[in-house]
């Protein structure tokens, strides 16, 4: 039973201009791909081990890489190559998610500035979420830390802001990226997201 | 006339004083020691440009704002509120500020372990020196985010150690000797993700001579 690195749904080149080929082919082939060996590697080696604290020594690692597994999986299905590129990336259609992002931020607008804000505030590596809480059946933004997974809430956008996600192309500029994001946000994956978490 | 000219000046003079002691002390982006160019090729020009003019000055910034609120914080809550904007940004003041001093060009100092009280005192705790870097260097690429690795001197077991801090934390358990940012700011443009080929590199235009003095000062 071992983790695979999917595969992109779109050419490396697919996000251009707004994330580039660079960017896009080390951090699906490099970086997730380390987290799913190394997922891989403390997965062998917890199944292997004889005590809890052996076990529990191993909760980092699992943590870790399969929190970067998780994060980067969901990432590449909410992207999508922009209207210029006869992708569906960065369209809002009629529907569940925009009604509910209407009802809990107002406006599509209110909700990046929030989400950006938010993202823009995390002290180190990342990753700024839209997620759906289940109890209340509202949309909130919510932040994680190096590659924790989104517990708290059902994940419907993740946006990473690890600097090897930007920097090549943004350098330190994490403002410009995470505007720039919002074009090859995939809106359809996030609803399906959102209908699929409200059923939970 | 002397002494009408000195009793006007006292009232705003003393104004002056308050204002001082009420507002927040000014922190400076210190200057690099060498030139921008000057750590290559083991750290290029683009990295040490951004890095040093943008991303310690944005530390700077925020900590000056930070404790610009802090100084005006009415409250115990208020305080507690600024504390992670503090940390944070005067963390990545104070880190980086340790940092550009214990890096030196190659050509100079830089990467040169002269026999002495460190490096004495590095194979004592190591074994060797080859194993002390083998071990910092897995160490520091093993943390999980951003951070930084040291070598550290603890005051209290009296021996040099490698620790991490996450983040902008500075290290407060140990006497910094050596940091190294780990950041990927610090090396992407130039080593990608191979995070091993930068920590290899970063020996070469490492200021033993600085690691030194740090250490005399604490360990005599």
């Amino acid at each position: 039973m071992s983790n695979t690195l999917p595969d992109l749904p779109y050419a490396y080149d697919g996000l251009e201009p707004y994330i580039s080929k660079q960017i896009m082919e080390l951090h699906h082939k490099k970086h997730h791909q380390t987290y799913v060996n190394a997922l891989n590697a403390a997965e062998a080696s917890y199944a292997k081990a004889a005590s809890p604290k052996e076990r529990i020594a191993l909760q980092a690692a699992l943590k870790f890489n399969g929190g970067g597994h998780i994060n980067h999986s969901l990432f590449w299905k909410n992207l999508a190559p922009s209207g210029e590129k006869g992708g569906k990336g960065g369209v809002l259609s009629e529907g569940p998610l925009k009604e509910a992002i209407v009802a809990s931020f107002g406006s599509l607008d209110n909700l990046k500035k929030e989400f950006n804000a938010a993202t823009l505030g995390i002290q180190g590596s990342g990753w700024g979420w839209l997620g759906l809480n289940p109890s209340t059946k509202r949309l909130e933004i919510a932040t994680t830390a190096n590659q924790d997974p989104l517990l708290t809430l059902v994940p419907l956008i993740g946006v990473d802001i690890w600097e090897h996600a930007f920097y090549l192309q943004y350098l330190n500029v994490k403002a410009d990226y995470l505007n720039a994001i919002w074009s090859v946000i995939n809106f359809d994956e996030a609803q399906i997201r959102l209908v699929e978490g409200s059923k939970l | 006339m002397l002494s009408i000219a000195r009793s006007s000046l006292r009232p705003s003079l003393a104004r002056s004083l308050v204002n001082a002691r009420l507002a927040a002390s000014i922190h400076t982006l210190p200057d690099l020691p060498y030139a921008y160019n000057a750590l290559e090729p083991y750290i290029c020009e683009e990295i040490m440009t951004l890095h040093h003019k943008k991303h310690h000055q944005t530390y700077v910034t925020g900590l000056n704002a930070a404790e610009e609120s802090y100084a005006k914080a009415a409250s115990t809550e208020e305080k507690i509120g600024l504390q992670a904007a503090i940390k944070f940004n005067g963390g990545g003041h104070i880190n980086h500020s340790l940092f550009w001093k214990n890096l030196a060009p190659a050509a100079q100092e830089g990467g040169k372990l002269e026999s002495g009280a460190l490096k004495t005192a590095i194979e004592r705790d190591f074994g060797s020196v080859e194993e002390f870097k083998k071990t910092f260097n897995t160490k520091t690429a093993g943390i999980q985010g951003s951070g930084w690795g040291w070598l550290g001197y603890n005051s209290a077991t009296k021996k040099l150690e490698i620790v991490t801090t996450a983040n902008q934390d500075p290290l407060i358990t140990h006497t910094p000797i050596i940091g190294v940012d780990i950041w990927e700011h610090a090396f992407y443009i130039q080593y990608k993700n191979v995070k091993p080929d930068y920590l290899n590199a970063i020996w070469n235009v490492i200021n033993f001579k600085e690691a030194e003095k740090r250490f005399t000062e604490v360990a005599k």
